[in-house]
């Protein structure tokens, strides 16, 4: 593998790695196209065998009567809030704790690291009679802050174990130089150990959005009225014919894929790889 | 460098935007609406006619004309404890923005403490026409008018027309019997080579309402007492050998309409609401009929669905009102034609209906008709322990029929389990057992 | 020579420093007690008493129940199946993203897709390609491979249906782990693998003797999360098997959600964060990045 540029041996495991990469392209791709193709084709259509392979027979009376159902819109909207809210949120309390993860080996870090996860081992089905009825009590049921709230705790054992992990692969020197030039400590954070971090914080703000985006039980749970997109889609969908249910996956996906290509880009860092 | 700063810059003043007109969301909880009617605002929260195409239907018919603000809401279809949450979680922090419930008889047993006494409502309904014995049932075992019965379904089977030919010579199809049933789905699977019988196995299938509803109780006329009885053991044996022609895949159906428009299965059963999207779609394509007779009679369940008002209700009086309206003939007649659930008061059939829900219908009707009908009553005072008495008859099926183990074994492990449940809600026995005095008995 | 007031700063400077680090972790630990601490009491409480007596009953119930064992089994099961599958892919697709190749920008597009899918509809796509008259008979009778639908959910079949399911999710939540090793892999410098590359070290060697070493963070906090929702997952797995198999958290769900016995769920459910913990400790032990690695 060591071989000159231009060998065969080099042309090779290039050319490997290029079947790789499509092969594994492929196989993700397939079931995304399989929904989106199910998604506008009819109920006829998505029921018959031999199935349609190709999108010749494209219908939107799906998606159409999906799109106008009544509260499907306002449903998407309020997605949207509760995600920003809950990134906002879930990032704010939790870099800096993965920062003190990473930087500090203070007395019960290992401990937080395993409780933080530990949170997120508990089956949230056990958990909602109790925190429905908090909510409740406390006026924010059926609303989207509420839904944030609930989300930012589901969501910040991501941030806090991304993070950490990032910023442990972050020089201490870096920061360190920067403050014997005459920074603060939290100037030195923010303008050498943050940006070097942005992979991670990347990273955290796909897995953020995505929790939130998706979430669907406890939204189910603390929703009335007021529903979140996944809310509604389930609620919706469940008994319904097939074509129903994947305009209804289809119409769940495609925000996310749309957040999750605007983010990927910083997923790189600066070191000469940005991607365009 | 600069420009992921600007870019992180937009991205919180944009979230904190957001965030602003979130927090002013956070009133719109409970905001009243619109010019103030007669019936005031009503969340109602039912937990039938969820589906897609039911939900549009009631908003946009059977609401339609209701003096009053209606808010519809629907929990997930196979979530029941959604629903059971939300009343739970309302009563206990003792605020709710629910005022009526729609759900079914079993549903309600396990939320009867938090429910209001609808004594006033059931005088006023009976006068107009709703059976005396039905609206006993919504007493739920006690002597306080907990639920009003507001539509009726039941379980039917459904063929393919193509299944048809593959019919047991002189069986009429109105009138199987289960060894004709068993015949027909052997000669599917030899003649096409893939099971084309199907049963609606999955997690959130009702196959415990097949169990306790209709094979028990056609095997051996009873559901509880006659559990380990000789003929209930047979009646496990046929479905072990009807298993073999069963579609594999039952183990994953939930609604069978979906495998019956794929063309998976030919021939299943399951409840009405759970077909109805493909008599909708193909009515003329597709056969009702009643299920089939045992050796004891032909056993079939209805299901009884009801409208209840919780404690918590804010605006119970317009809750009332809205159970008035459900139950008035007109509204009970578009029901039918809307969704296929049967009325509970009495009502002329329009013939505009459409193939398969007329076909449906005389499926129904020829099955509360049989001669040799055996009635399944839902159980009674049973409350939370509803669900633990479904896992018997599951577990049941599952260990004899699935895996394969010895009936004798498997219900005489069961029956303990099932008489711990009787003792412990003192539950005196139910059609078709014959009555007892004290907590019904295992034989 | 210090004064006593420059002494007295650093002093102050020293124990601000030791009490920084429980500063920057106390908004998360404040959030997370208040928002958890009391449901989980509940909860704790369901799984322990009954009617008001302390009592392991709901434990008992759950052991002795029918469905226990093969709960257990499978998860188990998936878990020591599809974790190290997984993280082998992910890996292995993290690297080619990271790598000079062509177009990787597509490519990273590409794979990241996946996570934009919420689990039940993962569930769905796969049933129905999975199903006799599903996508993946129509290719392959297309193909001529078979002349007949082919029966790929078939319950008597177990090692077929686990097999469905493990590719399920490897397509479903692999993306997960390649964005955690992606966003580690940026912190190793090029010029470590450049200088081995010198040195005459292959592809292989580079990857055991450097990216991995230094991946280790990473390695350990998507082990972490991986395990415990390998332990939690069951939409896919109920979409594809029904009640052919169950997992713990199934079984969780329906005690919860169908018998209405909250205590029994409880009981799995703290079956499960014990399963998880202990797990995820190990992980932790194991991989353990001591202080110089760290202070690098």
């Amino acid at each position: 593998m060591s071989g000159e540029r231009g060998s065969p041996v080099v042309w090779l495991s290039r050319f490997g790695m290029y079947a790789t990469a499509v092969l594994v392209s492929l196989f993700v791709l397939a079931p995304i196209y399989l929904m989106t193709l199910a998604a506008f084709s009819s109920q006829e259509d998505v029921y018959a065998y031999p199935k349609e392979l190709l999108p010749r027979n494209l219908s939107t009376e799906t998606m159409s009567f999906f799109i106008h159902f009544g509260g499907v819109l306002d449903a998407l909207q309020r997605s949207v809030v509760v995600a920003l809210i809950t990134l906002v949120l879930s990032l704010a309390i939790g870099t800096p704790a993965g920062y003190a993860l990473a930087r500090f080996a203070f007395r019960g870090a290992d401990t937080l690291r395993l409780s933080v996860v530990a949170t997120r081992a508990f089956p949230i089905v056990i958990l909602s009679i109790p925190l429905a009825v908090i909510f409740i009590s406390w006026g924010i049921d059926d609303t989207a802050f509420g839904v944030s709230i609930a989300h930012t705790a589901l969501a910040l054992p991501f941030v806090v174990l991304t993070t950490s992990s990032v910023f442990a692969g972050v020089s201490p020197e870096l920061e360190e130089a920067a403050m014997t030039l005459g920074c603060s400590r939290l100037k030195a954070f923010v303008k050498v150990a943050l940006p070097l971090a942005l992979p991670g914080l990347a990273a955290s703000a796909i897995f953020v959005f995505i929790v939130s985006w998706n979430e669907v039980f406890a939204a189910s749970l603390l929703t009335l009225r007021h529903r979140t997109l996944p809310a509604e889609v389930l609620s919706l969908l469940e008994g319904a014919p097939v074509n129903f249910r994947f305009a209804g996956g289809f119409f769940l996906m495609a925000p996310s894929v749309i957040v999750i290509l605007i983010i990927r880009r910083y997923l790189f860092t600066m070191w000469g790889r940005v991607l365009k | 460098m600069r420009r992921i700063r600007h870019t992180r810059r937009a991205v919180i003043g944009l979230a904190a935007a957001l965030a602003l007109v979130a927090v002013a969301s956070l009133g719109g909880a409970g905001a009243a609406t619109a010019a103030h009617r007669d019936a005031g605002n009503v969340v109602f929260l039912s937990n039938q006619l969820a589906q897609v195409s039911e939900v549009d239907q009631v908003r946009n018919t059977l609401l339609k004309g209701f003096d009053g603000n209606v808010d519809y809401v629907t929990p997930p279809v196979g979530q029941g404890q959604v629903w059971f949450n939300r009343i739970t979680a309302e009563a206990q922090a003792g605020k709710g923005t629910v005022s009526l419930l729609g759900g079914l008889h079993g549903d309600f047993l396990t939320v009867q403490q938090y429910l209001v006494n609808l004594s006033d409502v059931a005088k006023q309904l009976q006068k107009a026409g709703i059976p005396k014995d039905l609206l006993a049932l919504g007493k739920l075992g006690t002597n306080r008018q907990l639920y009003i019965p507001w539509m009726q379904a039941t379980y039917v089977m459904v063929a393919n027309k193509q299944a048809l030919k593959y019919l047991p010579k002189g069986a009429k199809i109105n009138a199987l019997t289960y060894a004709q049933l068993l015949q027909w789905a052997k000669n599917m699977k030899d003649k096409t080579g893939q099971s084309r019988f199907g049963m609606p196995v999955g997690t959130n299938g009702l196959i415990n309402r097949f169990l306790q509803g209709y094979l028990v109780p056609s095997f051996s006329k009873g559901v509880v007492t006659t559990f380990r009885s000789q003929n209930a053991i047979n009646g496990w044996k046929y479905m072990k050998n009807l298993w073999q022609y069963t579609h594999p895949q039952s183990l994953t159906y939930n609604f069978m309409q979906d495998p019956l428009l794929s063309g998976e299965v030919w021939v299943a059963w399951d409840h009405v609401a759970r077909l109805q999207a493909a008599l909708k779609a193909r009515g003329s394509d597709f056969v009702s009929f009643p299920a089939p007779r045992g050796p004891m009679g032909r056993g079939y369940m209805p299901v009884l669905a009801g409208l209840a008002v919780p404690k918590t209700a804010p605006n119970p009086s317009g809750a009332k009102q809205l159970i008035k309206w459900m139950n008035s003939v007109p509204v009970q007649a578009r029901t039918l034609g809307s969704v296929g659930f049967f009325p509970v008061v009495g009502s002329r059939l329009s013939k505009r209906l459409g193939a398969g829900l007329l076909s449906m219908n005389a499926a129904v009707k020829n099955t509360q008709r049989a001669k040799d009908a055996v009635k399944s009553l839902l159980p009674i005072g049973l409350g939370a322990e509803g669900g633990n008495f479904n896992k018997v008859y599951v577990d049941t099926f599952t260990r004899i029929v699935v895996k394969g183990e010895d009936p004798k074994t498997v219900v005489n492990d069961e029956t303990p389990i099932l008489q711990a449940i009787m003792d412990k809600t003192g539950a005196k026995c139910w059609a078709p057992d014959p009555p007892s005095t004290g907590p019904c008995q295992v034989k | 020579m210090t004064t006593v007031a420059q002494e007295v700063s650093v002093e102050r400077r020293r124990r601000q420093w030791e009490v920084l680090p429980y500063g920057l972790v106390l908004p998360t630990v404040a959030y997370l007690a208040l928002f958890f601490a009391w449901p989980m009491e509940q909860a704790f409480k369901l799984a322990f008493r009954d009617g008001g007596a302390w009592t392991i009953e709901p434990f008992r119930t759950m052991v002795n129940d029918a469905n226990f064992k093969d709960a257990f089994k499978f998860t188990m099961l998936l878990v020591v199946v599809i974790v190290p599958l997984q993280f082998v892919l992910a890996l292995g697709m993290a690297l080619l993203i990271n790598s000079k190749l062509h177009g990787r920008g597509v490519f990273l597009a590409i794979f990241i897709m996946p996570l934009a899918i919420s689990d039940l509809a993962a569930g769905l796509v796969w049933q129905s390609i999975l199903t006799e008259r599903g996508y993946l008979n129509t290719v392959l009778e297309h193909l001529g491979l078979i002349d007949q639908p082919y029966i790929w959910l078939d319950p008597t079949k177990p090692n077929q249906l686990l097999f469905a399911v493990v590719v399920a999710e490897l397509w479903r939540s692999t993306a997960f782990v390649m964005v955690i090793f992606l966003a580690g892999l940026q912190g190793i410098p090029h010029e470590y693998g450049e200088a081995a590359e010198v040195f005459g070290a292959g592809f292989f060697q580079r990857v055991r003797r450097i990216t991995l070493p230094m991946l280790k963070p990473s390695i350990q906090v998507a082990l972490l999360f991986r395990i415990i929702f390998a332990f939690e997952a069951f939409a896919v797995v109920l979409a594809i098997t029904g009640r052919a198999k169950t997992t713990l958290a199934t079984e969780a769900w329906k005690w919860q959600a169908e018998y209405f016995d909250s205590h029994v769920a409880a009981a799995y459910s703290a079956l499960i964060l014990v399963l998880s913990l202990v797990s995820a400790g190990l992980v932790v032990f194991l991989l353990r990045t001591p202080k110089e690695q760290m202070a690098r």
